[in-house]
């Protein structure tokens, strides 16, 4: 029975999960609650997809309702890989959370955060894993209240502002998303994706659903910050409590993406999107801007959070070029990126966690001579770093191949060379901190530093070695990738 | 004329464009935090009424089954939008909480003084 | 034991020596007798490994795949062969000099010092043995970062600097021209293995093979073809054994092994010969080669003289291989043996000058060599080696380009080559006669108290009577060169 009903338990369970530990008092109980929760979620995930690989997708209809009327969950092999990334990125964080959070969050507030975080990961979870567009909105609007609730949690008094200024910016995006699924409901008179997509066929070109797709595009970009969209970002991820900052940056864009991808592909078909339209251009125009814009900000910041948030706005950049690319190398390119991303930007956010934890310095220039005290953090910083730059051997390296393999198969040599000569920038960036953080001495609050305890150690350590694992054993991340490439491509759902 | 009739006839989709327009200005225009919020629900309420509008069909009796009558405005819409409302609230709630604990921390809900205040940090 | 066995060995030596290196840190003399012991076990494996291929086998292992059309793959080739042969060689000869001269000098943090260097072993010996260009590019970059914190050892700023310079030349290099290339390569030829013969040939039309030749010669930063050769001049503010390491064993041999290996295993010497649209090579390696000798001879600081010589005799590698027949193959070759050895010789003088004298401007070095001999004469004869005359080695790879250009009639090389050599001579020679019949100067007089330590003194004799050695028994990289050649 459990086995039957696993896609509506991979939602239900953080949910209750959420409304228990709302009502308990003390945080190490709602920290354990949500260790139980995060460990089942992979659980659920992984056999969802390992289902999905062997007999083909999954129709689940909610509380018996039959689709097309009923809200059906449906599982393929991008949404089971989305599920995955996601619920695995949960479970790996959250042993870490339990210190980051005692330290930079009120203890009275504690339980309200963990009920929070699983409240977004249902969000989370329930956006890649519906099948009715509505039914993905109410999603999305759980998971970006939590996310805004989140943020305004961090320790510096910005955080509110920049939570305020993200809840304005995103609740317009979803409501552009809103505004585009009634577009699209009053022409096809369905809102089950899979039955939306077969009846769009022959009025694709008409008005209202080209606009609807205007308006979907721009809402979900602002979702996943896509250039020029992306001003939310930096704030949001600089003041947000450490811990949130790594989910968030590790998580939440992804899943947008996998939103764009399924409307692009499934809904209304890639020779819809990609034949008539200037998609491709656009998309080009805005990813390269990204690549461009976001890394050379970066390299000015002072605040390491903030680098690295702009740094994850070039590397959503790299994604949705993937999409623009739009050929089977290019698109396994962006979706393995969704993975890889999620794993070097969690390495990177987690060790940062872990300066500010034990020092509390959040400054560059402050975290002079933190190499030596801290030698297995600066590590994995420096491995999530590599990644970056796209070293091969790590997880980065796999991306750009895909990338530029694509471009080169469209004769787009100038796209080629561009993608490579961004990664360049990312070298200064990344080169700065090393510099800062190996060659100078010591002072102040890093000078009593050393690397933390064990249960943040560990997640930290772990991510940086699937940083490099995946780089070179890339059967499962890439290979799914692939796989999922090819039904998108298909049309298939 | 037929196009002034087309326009009348028309009058649900200006209330929306107008609604809609002058809901996301009043987020963009002004720096009051809680006007923006109150702007950010003018832009929302006008996306309720995007769905609700077409869901009357004309001729259509409200939607309660009933042997004498064949043609039905449609439910689905009102549904979809309860839904929607509720997470309107959340949302303008969640914004209110949020300007609530600003005022606490920087004294002031103007965008413009709080930036001022910013650079200085 | 089998081949796959053997090339395994031989990565994991240096880098299993890497670890236990870093283990016993706590005790200078076990590590550095972790370091030789590394380095003599990583020789023996090379060596019958050298048998092997000396009797005409080609050892292969099978591939690991990381992605769909790229694997990790080795397998063992004439050239790699002289490569490993003279990178492994040399690291025994390189760490006996390391321990005199970071324990003369009493340098900081040796222990990440010994670890760096055998990590960059084990990724010279990754590059040597690569079955394709995935496998190269892999431990080319590994190559490229484990030779940073080393670059920057001293940890000043200049050091960061010149780290700094290093790193963006050498990594915007490999990632912006070499890595699409490699890309490029695989769109259009279905694959990147190493075969003889070359993998483009016909594929594609001609334009498209010059440009992606230029990308691949210009993203090999390494080999230092000017006007992306600032990498070297930069990284000489590094300790002398990492200077001596870079360029005689490890980075800049990578270099020019890469461009021969793709010139000869990727293009295919025949078919670049036939299309003809390698010619502006010769230009571009001969301008590099003059212009970089005029620029050593202005040089007054010691190591940078060398490093601009440096730049200079790697161009000759190029050079030969741009020719494109296959004698200049072989001079090619021969030469990358002949340069290392000589090289690490002026290296390790100038180190031991360094140790023992405290002096690095060619200036200060009047009379220098009544007081240090041994250095002195090594330095000589690696003076004579890289001016070209024999009893030294770098006779044998100029005689081979230079029959290889007359053979086919081009006269540019023929004109680079004996204008360079008459250069040479102009920035080694005077060096050397300052130094014995000069009286002492100075500085001389007040810092030269005597010889270098002896571990210094030991490996640059040994060096410098390999580069005699290199011209009296030449057999076996003579062996090695022809049959990379096809000869």
């Amino acid at each position: 029975m459990i086995a039957a009903n696993l896609p509506a338990l991979q939602v239900v369970v953080p949910l209750l999960g959420a409304v228990i530990c709302a009502f308990l008092r003390r945080g190490a109980v709602a920290w354990a609650i949500t260790l139980v929760v995060c460990l089942v979620m992979p659980a659920i995930a992984s056999t969802l997809l390992a289902q999905v690989l062997t007999s083909g997708p999954i129709s689940y209809a909610l509380g018996g309702w039959r689709p097309p009327i009923g809200i059906e969950y449906r599982v393929d092999v991008l949404s089971a890989f989305i599920l995955l990334l996601v619920s695995v990125i949960a479970a790996i964080m959250l042993p870490y959370a339990k210190r980051s959070i005692e330290q930079e969050i009120p203890a009275d507030k504690h339980t309200w955060y963990y009920a929070i975080f699983l409240l977004c990961l249902c969000g989370l979870l329930g956006m890649a894993i519906s099948g009715d567009a509505f039914n993905i909105f109410v999603f999305m609007e759980v998971s970006s209240l939590a996310t805004y609730a989140l943020i305004s949690m961090g320790k510096d008094r910005r955080a509110l502002l920049a939570a305020y200024q993200y809840l304005v910016m995103g609740t317009i995006g979803a409501t552009f998303y809103v505004i585009g699924v009634g577009f699209l409901y009053s022409m096809t008179g369905t809102l089950n994706l899979a039955d939306m997509a077969s009846r769009l066929a022959g009025i694709e070109n008409s008005r209202p659903v080209l606009a609807a797709l205007a308006f979907l595009t721009v809402g979900i970009s602002l979702k996943l910050a896509l250039f020029p969209l992306h001003v939310w970002l930096p704030n949001a991820y600089a003041f947000a409590p450490s811990v949130a900052t790594a989910f968030l940056a590790a998580t939440a864009t992804k899943v947008a993406v996998y939103l764009l991808l399924r409307y692009f592909f499934t809904v209304f078909g890639a020779s819809v999107i990609f034949a008539h339209l200037p998609t491709t251009e656009v998309f080009l125009l805005l990813s390269v801007a990204a690549m461009f814009g976001a890394s050379i900000v970066a390299v000015f910041q002072e605040n390491v959070k903030r680098m690295l948030a702009y740094s994850s706005v070039a590397q959503i950049g790299y994604i949705t070029l993937g999409i623009a690319i739009a050929n089977q190398a290019g698109l396994t390119g962006g979706i393995v990126h969704l993975f890889n991303h999620a794993l070097m930007k969690g390495a990177l956010f987690l060790a940062i966690g872990a300066v500010v934890y034990q020092t509390g310095v959040v400054k560059i220039s402050d975290m002079a001579g933190l190499g030596k005290r801290m030698p297995l953090m600066m590590g994995a910083f420096l491995v999530g770093g590599l990644s970056l730059i796209g070293v091969p051997g790590t997880v980065g390296f796999i991306s750009k191949w895909y990338l530029v393999y694509g471009a080169l198969e469209q004769d787009w040599w100038w796209l080629a060379i561009l993608i490579v000569a961004s990664s360049l920038i990312s070298v200064v960036y990344i080169g700065r901190v090393v510099e800062v953080v190996w060659f100078r001495q010591a002072s102040g609050p890093v000078k009593r530093a050393t690397d933390p305890p064990a249960s943040m150690l560990l997640p930290t350590l772990l991510l940086a070695a699937m940083t490099v694992y995946f780089g070179i054993d890339t059967s499962a991340t890439a290979g799914v990738a692939g796989l999922a490439a090819d039904w998108l491509l298909a049309g298939i759902r | 004329m037929a196009v002034i009739h087309e326009i009348i006839a028309h009058y649900n989709h200006w209330i929306i464009i107008f609604l809609m327009v002058s809901g996301l200005y009043i987020v963009v225009a002004r720096g009051n935090m809680i006007k923006k919020l109150v702007g950010l629900g003018l832009f929302q309420t006008s996306v309720y009424l995007l769905y609700l509008s077409p869901g009357k069909i004309l001729g259509g009796t409200p939607p309660i089954l009933s042997p004498d009558y064949s043609v039905y405005s449609n439910p689905l819409p009102h549904v979809l939008i309860l839904t929607a409302i509720v997470v309107g609230i959340a949302t303008i709630a969640v914004g209110l909480a949020l300007v609530v604990r600003i005022h606490e921390a920087f004294g002031t809900i103007e965008e413009d003084e709080i930036f001022a205040e910013d650079e200085d940090e | 034991m089998s081949a796959d066995t053997l090339i395994a060995l031989a990565l994991l030596v240096p880098a299993l020596g890497a670890g236990l290196i870093a283990l016993t840190g706590w005790n200078a003399n076990v590590r550095e007798g972790v370091t030789l012991v590394s380095a003599m076990s990583l020789f023996a494996v090379v060596l019958s490994l050298l048998c092997r291929v000396l009797d005409g086998q080609m050892p292969a292992t099978g591939g690991f795949e990381v992605v769909q059309g790229l694997t990790l793959a080795f397998a063992v080739e004439p050239l790699g062969m002289l490569f490993a042969c003279i990178a492994s060689g040399l690291w025994i000869v390189n760490s006996v000099y390391s321990i005199g001269y970071m324990r003369g000098n009493k340098e900081p943090r040796q222990t990440p010092f010994y670890v760096c260097f055998a990590i960059a072993i084990a990724s010279t010996i990754g590059i040597a043995f690569a079955a394709n260009l995935f496998t190269l590019f892999l431990f080319y970059e590994i190559l490229t970062l484990s030779t940073y914190p080393l670059v920057t050892h001293k940890a000043d700023d200049d050091a960061k600097a010149g780290g700094r310079v290093y790193l963006l030349i050498l990594l915007g290099t490999s990632m912006v021209l070499l890595l699409p290339a490699i890309i490029a390569t695989a769109v259009i030829a279905g694959t990147l293995d190493f075969t003889f013969g070359g993998i483009l040939a016909g594929k594609t039309s001609d334009t498209v093979i010059a440009i992606l030749l230029a990308m691949y010669v210009f993203g090999i930063g390494k080999a230092a073809l000017m006007p992306l050769h600032w990498w070297l001049p930069a990284a000489m503010v590094a300790p002398t054994p990492v200077s001596a390491l870079l360029h005689a064993v490890a980075v800049v041999k990578a270099g020019v092994f890469t461009v021969l290996k793709v010139i000869v295993y990727i293009f295919g010497v025949e078919a670049l010969s036939n299309a003809g649209n390698a010619t502006w090579l010769v230009w571009v390696a001969g301008f590099t080669v003059i212009v970089a000798s005029l620029v050593a001879l202005r040089q007054d600081n010691l190591k940078r003289r060398l490093a601009y010589s440096t730049v200079s005799q790697l161009s000759y590698v190029i050079l030969a291989a741009a020719i494109l027949t296959p004698i200049s193959i072989v001079g090619a070759a021969m030469h990358i043996a002949a340069h290392a050895v000589s090289k690490i010789t002026l290296f390790f003088a100038a180190g031991s000058i360094y140790t023992a004298a405290h002096l690095t401007e060619i200036s200060q070095l009047n009379g220098i060599g009544r007081r240090m001999p041994w250095t002195m004469v090594a330095f000589a004869i690696g003076a004579l080696s890289m001016i070209g005359v024999p009893p030294t080695a770098g006779f044998l790879g100029k005689w081979f380009m230079l029959t290889g250009a007359m053979d086919t009639g081009q006269w540019l090389p023929i004109v680079v080559i004996i204008a360079s050599t008459l250069l040479n001579a102009g920035y080694f020679l005077p060096i050397v006669v300052q130094a014995f019949f000069k009286a002492p100067g100075k500085d001389v007089q007040e810092h030269a108290k005597g010889e270098a330590p002896f571990p210094i003194v030991l490996a640059l004799t040994a060096t410098a009577i390999g580069t005699i050695g290199l011209f009296l028994y030449p057999a076996i990289p003579m062996a090695l060169s022809k049959m990379l050649a096809g000869i």
